[in-house]
């Protein structure tokens, strides 16, 4: 993404001088229309949802148990998963941004597979990996007793599968343009490689690190496909938001709307979030 | 000096006390091959034109770059394998590097802190640095709210707070406007004068050099090209890179007595009587030049020259000339006016042998 970009839209940004406005509206129309046309697509089903939306009934059905127990579940999840990411996604940006070995640009196209593989076969992929009967998980079975399949952990495990890809990148991101000399002025002053990372790299990509964090948390709320498959859908235990929201849309298609405003909400929140704190600092 | 005292330093001496080192550096077509010595107190200076070798030098001597061969010893213990957080040495980059997220006091602790202090012993250190460094009102700003000067400090007092063996500078005064520049260059020498180890800096500035070190090394393309003081290489160049930097005319030739014969075919007579090969050396300001040929002219080295360039230089004018001999002159803002110079006009130049210097390559 391109943050520059993305903060003046976000933040209205510097101001267009004003003598050139008429210069810049001169859009082609060639351009200017289907450029309108893709806004109103983006925008049309989002004002739909507000129109259709069941306002009158919104206080009875949001404060139902069941959307409390899954919204709360889809938090915490989301959650956990993104603090897997972070402990796990960002020693692995480090070493793809700081080390160089053999493969390393094989290993940043793994490290993106999740990213545009489809959300389902990474769940049948986490099956084969980790179900009863799955490579390893046949083993944490037996040895350990643990199954991880149709579990609330099993839903923590596909979201930070999927959502591992966005912080990672993000943070490799930040850590390519942080001058690494700083890292050899440590050195310099008798800090060991990882006291180097912890008091003076960690600090300065701090806000790369919120970001990709934030980008992560949002990809693993609104996951679906991986979790259905590899966690199943069980009310309190993995029925996270979006799953609820398929759910409810089969028999019960107002309160299906209330829900999908509720996820609307929380991404709105985590836009004007990233364009507060992080998107503008950097 | 005490008899206890006497003997460490002999001690020092004779376990070989100080810098002794031989930097080879290879990096695809580029070789750095220096060998560098220092005792405990010298200051020495690695001169030389951009891309010379002279920060690699530095950074092989930090452990920031791997030794391709040579050895680098200091105080008698082998340094080349160690990893760069355990050598005794400090360095004050080029624009110094402060980390943005801590104080200028937490920029200092920072060294005596990974060796080992409490945060409490390290910060107190730093305190001591910084006050030693006049800094102390700034202790607790973050290094973008200090300035050049007192940034270039900062950088300086957290070199020094882990009491390295070997404090490296690489252009420490390069990032400093010209009036900061002469006030942090004296106070730099001061410090420098305090500093019981071996340093070593690295400039393009002849003058940051003559100022700061007692000991002088000119590197051109990777090897060393000249060493020794200050007042030596600068009465004694032995490349055009050092002629020029400062700023003298220096030819290379065959003497013969009074008369050096250059390689151009032209001759210079010089004061000393010398044979062989030698290098020949007159500053800008001995060069008269002349519109007409002189009648009678009392010095023997009349060339007949083509005005090629002109700037000015301080309050003066410097006028380069080619022809019989290419060489560059001084003259007056009026002279130039009254002679009516310009690039391209014919002129002859004289030089009186009292004025050069021979002496042998």
């Amino acid at each position: 993404m391109d943050q520059a970009d993305a903060a003046d839209t976000l933040t209205g940004g510097p101001r267009p001088r004003r003598v050139f406005r008429g210069v810049r509206m001169s859009a082609p129309l060639p351009l200017l229309l289907p450029a309108l046309l893709a806004l109103a697509f983006l925008i049309l089903p989002l004002v739909a949802l507000l129109i259709r939306a069941p306002w009158r009934s919104m206080p009875d059905l949001l404060t139902s148990s069941e959307v409390w127990q899954a919204l709360r579940l889809s938090l915490v999840c989301a959650t956990a998963a993104t603090a897997v990411c972070l402990v796990l996604g960002v020693p692995l940006a480090w070493l793809l941004a700081r080390v160089e070995f053999p493969g390393r640009g094989f290993v940043r196209a793994l490290v993106t597979l999740p990213l545009v593989l489809p959300p389902v076969v990474g769940g049948v992929a986490l099956l084969m990996a980790l179900g009863r009967n799955g490579v390893v998980g046949k083993s944490l079975d037996a040895w350990f007793g643990i199954t991880l399949p149709f579990t609330t952990a099993g839903v923590v495990i596909a979201e930070a599968f999927v959502a591992m890809p966005f912080l990672v990148i993000s943070v490799e991101g930040t850590l390519r343009a942080a001058d690494p000399r700083y890292e050899e002025a440590a050195t310099t002053l008798g800090a060991s490689r990882f006291t180097a990372f912890r008091r003076v790299t960690l600090p300065l990509i701090a806000p790369g690190i919120a970001a990709g964090a934030v980008l992560a948390w949002a990809r693993a709320l609104g996951e679906f496909g991986a979790t259905i498959t590899f966690a199943g859908n069980f009310p309190g235990r993995t029925q996270t938001m979006p799953l609820a929201v398929y759910l409810a849309l089969q028999n019960d298609p107002e309160s299906a709307i209330a829900l999908s405003l509720v996820l609307l909400a929380v991404s709105i929140a985590v836009l004007a979030g990233l364009r507060d704190r992080w998107v503008t600092a950097s | 000096m005490t008899d206890t005292e006497k003997n460490a330093v002999d001690v020092a001496a004779r376990i070989g006390g100080g810098l002794d080192s031989r930097l080879v550096v290879e990096r695809g077509s580029f070789r750095l091959d220096v060998a560098l010595t220092a005792a405990p107190g010298d200051v020495v200076a690695l001169l030389g034109p951009n891309g010379a070798g002279k920060t690699t030098a530095l950074r092989a001597l930090a452990g920031l770059v791997p030794l391709s061969g040579g050895h680098l010893r200091l105080d008698g213990a082998q340094l080349e394998r160690t990893p760069p957080e355990s050598r005794p040495v400090g360095v004050v980059f080029q624009d110094y590097l402060l980390f943005p997220h801590l104080t200028a006091l937490d920029n200092v602790a920072f060294g005596p802190r990974c060796h080992g202090a409490t945060k409490a012993e390290a910060r107190a250190r730093a305190t001591v640095w910084l006050e030693r460094m006049g800094l102390a009102a700034h202790a607790g700003a973050k290094p973008r709210r200090l300035s050049g000067g007192q940034a270039q400090r900062v950088a300086l007092a957290r070199a020094l707070a882990t009491n390295p063996r070997l404090l490296l500078l690489d252009e420490p005064l390069a990032a400093l406007d010209a009036r900061t520049r002469l006030d942090i260059r004296a106070q730099l020498r001061r410090h420098l004068a305090d500093f019981e180890a071996v340093a070593v800096l690295v400039t393009h500035d002849p003058l940051d050099a003559m100022v700061l070190a007692d000991h002088l090394v000119v590197i051109e393309d990777g090897h060393i090209v000249q060493e020794g003081t200050p007042a030596h290489i600068a009465r004694h160049p032995r490349t055009d890179y050092i002629a020029h930097l400062v700023g003298l005319n220096l030819y290379r030739g065959e003497a013969e007595g009074h008369t050096v014969r250059l390689e151009a075919g032209s001759a210079i007579t010089t004061e000393e009587n010398l044979t062989g090969p030698v290098f020949v050396a007159f500053p800008p300001s001995a060069v008269t030049v002349h519109r007409d040929r002189p009648t009678g002219a009392s010095a023997r080295n009349l060339w007949r020259c083509e005005v090629s360039g002109m700037e000015t230089h301080s309050d003066q004018i410097r006028v380069a000339l080619t022809g019989d001999l290419a060489l560059t002159a001084d003259l007056t803002t009026v002279a130039a006016a009254e002679l009516d110079l310009r690039p391209g006009a014919t002129v002859w130049a004289t030089v009186k042998a009292t004025l050069t210097h021979a002496y042998p390559a």
